[in-house]
């Protein structure tokens, strides 16, 4: 049944022939250094976009994701810089923060019965309100743990390394894999986007779930701001602003649909590595401006969208035609 | 046929006095059921005769208000699907309610996957999933989308769910509605072997060829009560019939008057002529003649194919076989615009969901298909509209302050007579109504009557659908009867009576030619 992973293959096409077009033009490009520097810089993007596509999977949005990564480093900054929290207790903090956030807004979208864009969108403007209030300006974080978790790297010949965030990264896609395929929760949430009402008469939690499910994407929002504030050293309200956008794009590009029930995650994986990739290409190039990423991006996710849409209506051989009116 | 068990023990499942009412509605009113071990218990009744109350209470989704219900003599009150499937009660919905993106051996382990080590065990589940399918006879690729399966095995797994997780009982709620012949046989096999297992199926249907020919008892509703339980054996067609529509079999008294020649009259050649006419899985092919100035009646129960021919006809939904053709040339159905072009019109049975725009004015709904016939780069200029709606408030008498009042503030009764404005407004030459009495108080429904037939003596041909039965005899001159989704029976003049259209609903399918299951 090679067709049902067919946007999977064609993203991980894309992905090793960029590479390689990549590589042809640029030397030094195939080295453990660029793939080493790829996973770092998107570890933040990587460990949202898991999140992301849990809640997409379960038929939902979350648009608060980058408020609340901006939020978190804020948090952060207020607590270990003005608080004189240890590190630490600061991100146990954070990450509470963060999920109960996340289900609380589950928790208004199951109750309510309201569209999860808007009350994901209220979430955005609270969680980024918030962060302006504990401070509006760029907090530099100088405890000496954040420097020690900064060099804590696995290290490879020739420059390569896996830091921190990167192996953060790897560690929760490979768990949310097992989490996707491996057990109820994850059979829960394919259901519940398939139908959500056929998922209720067969026995499915949906309210747990879909608390839950949000729960996950803000606690995954909230590591990932976690990541952010070790990567860039400070906390700011401002920070990651749009990653939302960026996190679902890599969600789609991954070939999960937006309408819920079909995807991988490890596909969300491939498609954060392929932004990362053209914008280490534009790093490389020099010339180009780095707005190309985003051209780029934006034609990547036409074609994949496109793409999704012909597989869905060979898949439910209904040959594309739109349902009845 | 099997035999019931013996007295002796109680019955599987047995419901008394069940009783439930929604805002002051009673839609169930002290009804007994009783289903027991290794039977096919057919449960009957027309539109709001409170069969899928009846489910839906025995199985938790609403709580009963007054009655028990036993289960081999345990008295039981799920308040859940979920708990009604614990406590051996399994139903399966006409609308497949499985997960089309997950795969089958996903569908039948949801939420009770078989467990290793904390995690889910896709292997052993594979393997479950296709021992528990074998007995039906269905080897398929487990681990391939349900959605990529048929609506009958999509259905046969749906069973297999639910007897999987212990059913004793198995309620199959119009299980064969979405399906073809071979389909139906498949799936009345499945039945079958289930019932020699001892689970008691409990089966709701509008088909009453499968009734007799798969089930064992028959237990009718009619407006939230119950009206008998019969031995299928021992119950001839045209009492069933009498029971599900509750009326006594006599001539009814009120016809009114018909030019008595009918020979004279199909001499002249008809308005639209339908040969073959049909469409799979919706209303097998039929020969249908309408002249000017003629009403014919489509009659038969609920689910026989009625409306169904009704949107044929008028093009909503496409044929695939067959031919028609107006004033003699061949024509092409393909959908409600070129209906339109050819001058048909058509008052939909639901007028809030396909009919009237609640909050558009009176005018604008009177004027909408007659703007759309137009086009709408060629507005009708305002003065013209207000013409046109005056027109036919006074015409048909619509009570509105003003021709610009939202419609939604409007009676049912007055929506519908604007909904026929606006179809009369494009003066069409075949006018089609689906239930055009339907939820409207007694003064309107006469007035409406009236107005059918003063259309026709104006020309126009009309296609009618409706269940009152006195109704259609009232004013059909030809009236086409249906079962199980075929033309059956063709009434004409004289014939046109509401005994003729009983009988002709009960009457046993002809033997050759017609192998239903």
């Amino acid at each position: 049944m090679i067709h049902r992973f067919l946007p999977l293959l064609v993203t991980s096409a894309v992905l090793v022939v960029g590479f390689l077009l990549c590589a042809a033009q640029f030397p030094n490009f195939a080295s453990l250094r660029v793939v080493g520097n790829l996973l770092t810089d998107n570890a933040f993007l990587g460990i949202t976009a898991v999140g992301m596509t849990f809640v997409i999977l379960s038929g939902g949005i979350d648009l608060s994701v980058g408020a609340v990564i901006g939020f978190t480093t804020v948090l952060l900054a207020v607590l270990i810089e003005q608080g004189g929290w240890h590190p630490f207790s600061a991100f146990a903090v954070a990450l509470a923060v963060a999920g109960g956030f996340g289900a609380a807004m589950g928790a208004v979208i199951h109750v309510f019965q309201m569209p999860p864009f808007i009350v994901t969108l209220a979430g955005m403007f609270v969680a980024r309100g918030l962060g302006f209030v504990l401070s509006t300006d760029s907090i530099p974080i100088n405890h000496p743990l954040y420097a020690e978790l900064g060099d804590l790297a696995l290290r490879f010949d020739g420059g390569g390394k896996l830091t921190l965030p990167a192996l953060l990264m790897l560690g929760v896609v490979a768990a949310a894999v097992v989490c996707a395929h491996w057990t109820r929760f994850g059979a829960n949430l394919y259901a519940l986007g398939g139908n959500r009402q056929s998922a209720e008469l067969m026995g499915v939690p949906v309210g747990r779930t879909t608390v839950a499910v949000y729960a996950l994407s803000g606690l995954l929002a909230g590591l990932a701001g976690i990541v952010f504030s070790l990567y860039t050293g400070a906390g700011y309200s401002l920070a990651a602003t749009g990653v939302e956008l960026d996190t679902i794009t890599a969600v789609v590009i991954g070939g999960t649909q937006l309408t819920g029930g079909y995807g991988y995650v490890i596909g969300t994986f491939i498609g954060v590595l392929i932004q990362g990739l053209i914008q280490t290409y534009i790093t490389f190039d020099g010339s180009l401006s780095s707005w190309w990423t985003k051209i780029a991006i934006g034609v990547l996710l036409f074609v994949f969208i496109l793409l999704q849409k012909g597989l869905l209506a060979v898949w439910t051989g209904r040959g594309g035609a739109p349902a009845e009116a | 046929m099997t035999d019931p068990t013996p007295t002796a023990s109680p019955p599987l499942l047995a419901i008394r006095g069940l009783s439930k009412a929604f805002l002051g509605v009673q839609a169930l009113d002290g009804v007994d059921f009783t289903v027991r071990h290794g039977e096919i218990h057919a449960l009957l009744g027309e539109n709001g005769a409170g069969k899928s109350t009846l489910i839906k209470t025995l199985t938790g989704v609403y709580q009963r208000d007054a009655g028990t219900v036993t289960l081999e003599g345990r008295a039981i009150a799920p308040r859940g699907v979920e708990e009604a499937q614990r406590l051996h009660i399994g139903t399966v919905y006409q609308e497949v309610n499985l997960l089309p993106n997950l795969s089958v051996a996903e569908n039948l382990f949801l939420g009770r996957q078989p467990m290793r080590f904390g995690l889910v065990d896709r292997g052993a589940m594979r393997r479950r999933a296709r021992a528990v399918l074998m007995p039906y006879g269905l080897s398929l690729d487990v681990t391939a989308p349900l959605g990529r399966f048929s609506v009958a095995t999509q259905q046969i797994v749906a069973i297999a769910r639910a007897v999987d997780m212990s059913a004793k009982v198995l309620i199959l709620d119009e299980p064969t509605a979405s399906l073809d012949t071979q389909e139906v046989a498949v799936l009345f096999k499945v039945m079958r072997t289930l019932r020699s297992r001892g689970i008691g199926i409990v089966f709701v249907t509008h088909f009453l060829d499968q009734v007799y020919a798969l089930c064992d008892r028959i237990t009718v509703l009619r407006n939230g009560r119950l009206v008998g339980e019969r031995r299928t054996a021992e119950l001839p067609r045209l009492d069933l019939v009498a029971m599900m529509l509750g009326r006594e079999l006599e001539a009814a008294a009120h016809r009114i008057a018909l030019p008595a020649d009918d020979a004279e009259e199909d001499a002249r050649p008809p308005l639209v002529r339908f040969r073959g006419y049909g469409k799979a899985r919706s209303v097998e092919p039929f020969d249908l003649d309408i002249r000017p100035g003629e009403v014919v009646g489509l009659a038969g129960l609920l689910g026989s194919g009625r409306t169904e021919t009704a949107r044929l006809v008028f093009g909503m939904d496409r044929a695939d076989r067959g031919e028609a053709a107006v004033d003699g040339r061949a024509v092409r159905l393909r959908g409600p615009r070129d209906a339109i072009q050819l001058g048909f019109g058509f008052c939909p049975e639901d007028r809030k969901k396909e009919g009237i725009v609640g909050a558009l004015s009176v005018r604008e709904n009177i004027i909408l298909a007659l703007q759309a016939r137009q086009g709408w780069l060629r507005p009708l200029p305002r003065r013209r509209q207000e013409e046109i709606a005056d027109r036919f408030i006074r015409l048909l008498d619509i009570r509105t302050p003003h021709a610009e009042q939202p419609i939604q503030f409007l009676s049912g009764g007055n929506q519908q007579k604007a909904l026929l404005a606006r179809w009369l407004a494009t003066e069409p030459r075949l006018l089609i109504l689906d239930e055009p009495t339907r939820g409207i108080d007694v003064g309107a429904h006469a007035e409406i009557i009236r107005l059918i037939e003063r259309l026709c003596a104006d020309g126009m041909a009309l296609l009618v659908v409706s269940s009152e039965l006195e109704e259609i005899v009232a004013y059909s001159r030809r009236v086409v009867v249906l079962r199980d989704r075929r033309h059956v029976a063709e009434l004409r003049g004289g014939e046109v009576a509401v005994d003729r259209i009983v009988a002709a609903i009960a009457s046993e399918p002809a033997v050759a030619g017609e192998p239903r299951p």
